[in-house]
């Protein structure tokens, strides 16, 4: 278990990159607390991957440092690391039985025999597998394969720590629930430092104790659950997290007032006269239809999800999306949209503003 | 439903039947036919039952000759499939310098098999060839129409030379489709280079190896002009393979029942051993999974 800090860190897969652009992985410093468990959560092409493989050493980075507590590894080779990773699809050994997969690591670093086989049987409980110990991996379904290679990976104990990069994805949904809560048990057991790569809202939320949002090769916010719920740094986590995502308006800001087509917005706090890429963002759930006060929408559809309804508007050509709760009648009068003061947000060129007490 | 009948539609089958029959079933049945006769010429045959097939199995001539066609066969796979694999782990991954590698050793496969024969009756020369001459020279004693040892190991390198590349070819294709999270496992669970090639290159690469082996044992098992052009069977009949032993016995003696029912027998060996090496391995892949 170790803390790793990330020191000035970029990476190109590019040799000379020329522009910001070249760069998979934008400039970066983040220190993962030991014992902590994160997510990394992006969507598909951000450099959440490729971030996961500089840690682990599978991919030299173009520029910076990584320590693990305080101990310079860049040059450090992914076994020196002391690393364990768990991959997107299953690799197992296909020739190998599901026990001779689980003790690989164990004997490739020489082990005790009795050593081996305790840990072995250990893991084999964890994931359900006890009964197939002697069977070939090679037959095995998807689920049953990639629970080999978590397995795999959990299986040391003195790892720095333990890095999944998208390992559900092949794995059926009740198994995904079993594995999550499982792996969360063996968090809290042994205290691993986790990185859980994913690009799964769910799967980042109930897992971690902190979410690293990434967004184009950058990362827009890292915080708990809540705050990227509440105070989404950027419109990317606005839009990205929660279902469905921030409504993000096109707006002129001055002071305490937002102006969205001449219809008056009130803020709660004071953001003074920004300029540049100017909008307001307000989640569905902080948006209530009226019979008349606040600004004109157009009700195209309600989808109803059982908890609550969700309704899809415009506001002036845009969409905007309203939830309501499932006892609320949504009548032919209901063509106006208020917004919560105090849970709009303040975006300027996409990153939210903290604006000043008003 | 209701089906029409059209008996019509026979027909449609026909050009297949006529290719096949003139292409396979026809030629066949001559060597059928031939094998169950004698002639003295003219035209002129007589029914000699299964005499032919007899005498060919007792027959010292052909038994030799199936004893020298499997210590080739067998050299040649334990030294190209290990080679080629050899050859096919070391070859550059992508790149330039892959598709360079990966020409280069189509090369051989492109060059017909008289040319090649030729190339290496010259190459081996002690007169004029860079290879025979250069040994000579050094003061090793290699002529390969005098030796017997120097004529096989011509013949050997000759068809190493000429089908590792295929081997090869076929194992890298293999690897390649194992796909960079195995190898980045590998590196995290900390296994040997061994261990890698044992547990993930190999077993990816079994499949493809099998076809690979069946091919050149194939091949190899009818191989006919290299072997001729470069020692026309010689020193003796030391290089005398099957098929060049059935050739100087079908045309060079015109003894066409016995060199008919050698090549059924001929067919029967290779369809034989074709099918038994197909079991095993498909078996052994079984048993592996």
């Amino acid at each position: 278990m170790a803390k790793i800090t990330l020191d000035n860190l970029a990476h190109s897969y590019l040799a000379k990159p020329a522009s910001e652009d070249d760069f998979a992985l934008k400039q970066l410093d983040h220190v993962w607390a030991d014992g902590e468990a994160y997510a990394l959560l992006g969507s598909s092409g951000c450099g959440k991957s490729t971030l996961l493989n500089i840690i682990s050493g599978l991919l030299h980075p173009s520029q910076g440092r990584i320590l693990f507590d305080d101990k310079d590894v860049t040059a450090a080779t992914t076994a020196d690391r002391n690393i364990a990773q768990v991959f997107q699809f299953p690799v197992v050994y296909d020739t190998m039985t599901v026990r001779d997969n689980l003790a690989f690591p164990l004997r490739n670093r020489g082990e005790s025999a009795a050593y081996v086989a305790e840990r072995v049987q250990a893991i084999a409980r964890m994931i359900g597998m006890e009964d197939q110990l002697s069977k070939r991996a090679r037959g095995l379904t998807a689920d049953a394969k990639q629970k080999i290679s978590l397995g795999r990976g959990m299986v040391r104990e003195d790892v720095n720590a333990l890095l999944f990069d998208e390992p559900l994805t092949v794995i059926d949904p009740h198994m995904k629930w079993e594995l999550r809560t499982q792996l969360k048990s063996l968090h809290h057991e042994f205290g691993h430092t986790m990185i859980y790569v994913t690009h799964d809202q769910t799967e980042a939320l109930t897992f971690a104790d902190k979410v690293v949002v990434m967004y184009d090769g950058r990362v827009v916010q890292i915080g708990t659950p809540e705050d990227l719920f509440e105070t989404p740094a950027h419109t990317f986590v606005g839009y990205f997290i929660g279902s469905p995502g921030m409504n993000v308006i096109p707006a002129e800001v001055q002071g305490t007032r937002a102006v969205v087509q001449g219809h008056d917005v009130s803020l709660t706090r004071g953001f003074g006269t920004p300029s540049g890429k100017v909008e307001i963002g307000v989640r569905p759930e902080f948006v209530t239809l009226t019979a008349g006060a606040g600004l004109p929408v157009t009700i195209r559809r309600v989808e109803d999800v059982g908890r609550h309804k969700i309704v899809r508007a415009s506001l002036f050509g845009a969409d905007l999306n309203i939830v309501v709760g499932e006892g609320v009648e949504i009548g032919a009068d209901m063509t106006n949209v208020t917004f919560a003061p105090a849970k709009v947000g303040v975006y300027v060129d996409d990153w939210r503003q903290t604006g000043e007490a008003a | 439903m209701n089906k029409t009948t059209n008996q019509k539609a026979w027909f449609l089958v026909l050009p297949v039947l006529l290719l096949v029959a003139f292409s396979a079933v026809i030629p066949l049945m001559t060597v059928v036919n031939y094998s169950v006769q004698d002639t003295f010429g003219q035209n002129e045959f007589f029914w000699a039952g299964l005499e032919w097939f007899e005498e060919m199995l007792r027959s010292e001539r052909m038994w030799d000759a199936l004893g020298r066609q499997l210590l080739f066969s067998g050299i040649i796979l334990l030294i190209e499939i290990p080679l080629g694999v050899f050859v096919a782990l070391n070859m550059p991954k992508s790149g330039f310098w892959s598709s360079f590698c990966l020409v280069v050793m189509s090369l051989p496969l492109l060059i017909p098999w008289n040319v090649v024969g030729t190339i290496w009756q010259i190459f081996g020369r002690v007169d004029i060839g860079l290879l025979g001459y250069t040994l000579d020279a050094l003061g090793i004693s290699y002529n390969y129409t005098q030796d017997v040892f120097a004529a096989w190991a011509t013949i050997i390198v000759m068809d190493v030379w000429h089908w590792t590349s295929l081997v090869a070819l076929l194992a890298f294709a293999g690897l390649k489709s194992i796909p960079d999270a195995y190898y980045q496992a590998a590196k995290i669970d900390q296994a040997s280079r061994w261990a890698v090639f044992r547990y993930i290159e190999l077993p990816k690469m079994m499949g493809v190896l099998m076809i690979a082996i069946l091919l050149r044992f194939m091949d190899s098992f009818m191989i006919y002009t290299e072997p001729f052009v470069v020692t026309g069977g010689g020193p003796g009949n030391a290089t005398t393979l099957l098929s060049i032993d059935l050739v100087k016995m079908a045309l060079g003696q015109f003894d066409l029942g016995p060199a008919a029912a050698f090549s059924l027998m001929y067919n029967l060996v290779i369809l034989t051993m074709a099918y038994v090496f197909y079991t095993v391995m498909t078996t052994l892949e079984k048993r592996e999974g």
